[in-house]
């Protein structure tokens, strides 16, 4: 899969897995913080985030170090996981 | 010193009252999470984080929002002197099986943190707090009905001890689609008048009372 697409589809899961009912997928930033600012994500969707990598892309995250660069933005996930998955 | 129920909130049978009259009569779904998104749009609440909580929590802090913006005074108060005591009767079981449906599956194993989350009965008082920044006194109580005695008892001491000066209480019940809150505000009065002279006096006779209207 191609990192835009798999923008495309994460844009939509992190909608629906995280409930933002208010939020619609297109109007994401690909490249906005997902923490703090941007979607203003809080730490219990942080692990909602690393379920979603297993479960929709069996990708996992090995070393925690690498979390907070990997969960930077929409971008930063698309191109961990078109880099890790197989 | 007397106490008085300065406001109280119900919601139960899809209507939401506020001080005994009837403020909004919702869709008739029986789906609180239908009903209860339409309380949100009603009171344009705008705080993204009540899609993420689960439907007893979207409960208490429905109810506890109307209560509060009764309270004329509410924002000026010290938020360390106001306590939470709430109670139920299913504790936090529609999260529970929730939880146990996300775990059931071996092969397809995937717990939702955010729905573990919500597997503590009081967490509606959490999500309360953080939404009004309230940080005094807080207890959780389960019992079968509500427990006007032990309500009452239990916010009646945290006043005279002076643990709080105003308590925000409340029973907060959801089980599948039946769901019922019943959300009051206490405050301290100085009034040393006869008990009948004064509106909606704090005990556990008026308590049930106006639970039971």
């Amino acid at each position: 899969m191609q990192v835009e697409e798999i923008i495309t589809n994460l844009k939509s899961q992190i909608v629906s897995q995280l409930n933002l009912e208010e939020v619609k997928p297109e109007s994401i930033d690909a490249n906005a913080p997902l923490f703090g600012e941007g979607l203003g994500l809080d730490s219990i969707d942080a692990l909602e985030l690393i379920v979603l990598l297993e479960k929709e892309y069996n990708v996992k995250i090995k070393d925690p170090k690498d979390a907070k660069a990997v969960f930077a933005s929409v971008k930063t996930m698309a191109e961990y996981i078109a880099a890790h998955s197989n | 010193m007397k106490t008085q129920i300065q406001s109280y909130c119900h919601i139960k049978n899809n209507q939401v009252y506020l001080n005994g009259e009837l403020l909004y009569g919702l869709t008739e779904s029986n789906d609180p999470a239908i009903y209860l998104s339409e309380l949100y749009k009603i009171l344009t609440l705008n705080y993204p984080k009540f899609f993420k909580m689960d439907k007893q929590c979207k409960l208490g802090v429905l109810a506890a929002e109307l209560v509060l913006r009764s309270i004329p005074e509410f924002e000026g108060l010290n938020k360390n002197e106001i306590a939470l005591v709430f109670s139920n009767q299913a504790a936090s079981l529609e999260s529970d099986r929730n939880h146990i449906k996300s775990i059931s599956d071996k092969t397809n194993y995937f717990p939702s943190p955010a729905v573990f989350v919500y597997t503590l009965p009081n967490i509606v008082i959490g999500e309360i707090a953080i939404k009004h920044k309230l940080t005094g006194e807080n207890a959780f109580f389960i019992s079968n009905t509500f427990d006007a005695e032990t309500m009452s008892s239990y916010a009646s001491i945290l006043l005279q001890k002076h643990l709080a000066e105003h308590v925000l209480c409340g029973w907060v019940n959801l089980d599948g689609n039946s769901a019922e809150a019943f959300v009051y505000w206490l405050k301290n009065l100085n009034f040393n008048g006869a008990e009948n002279e004064l509106k909606n006096t704090h005990n556990s006779e008026q308590l049930q009372h106006l639970y039971a209207k």
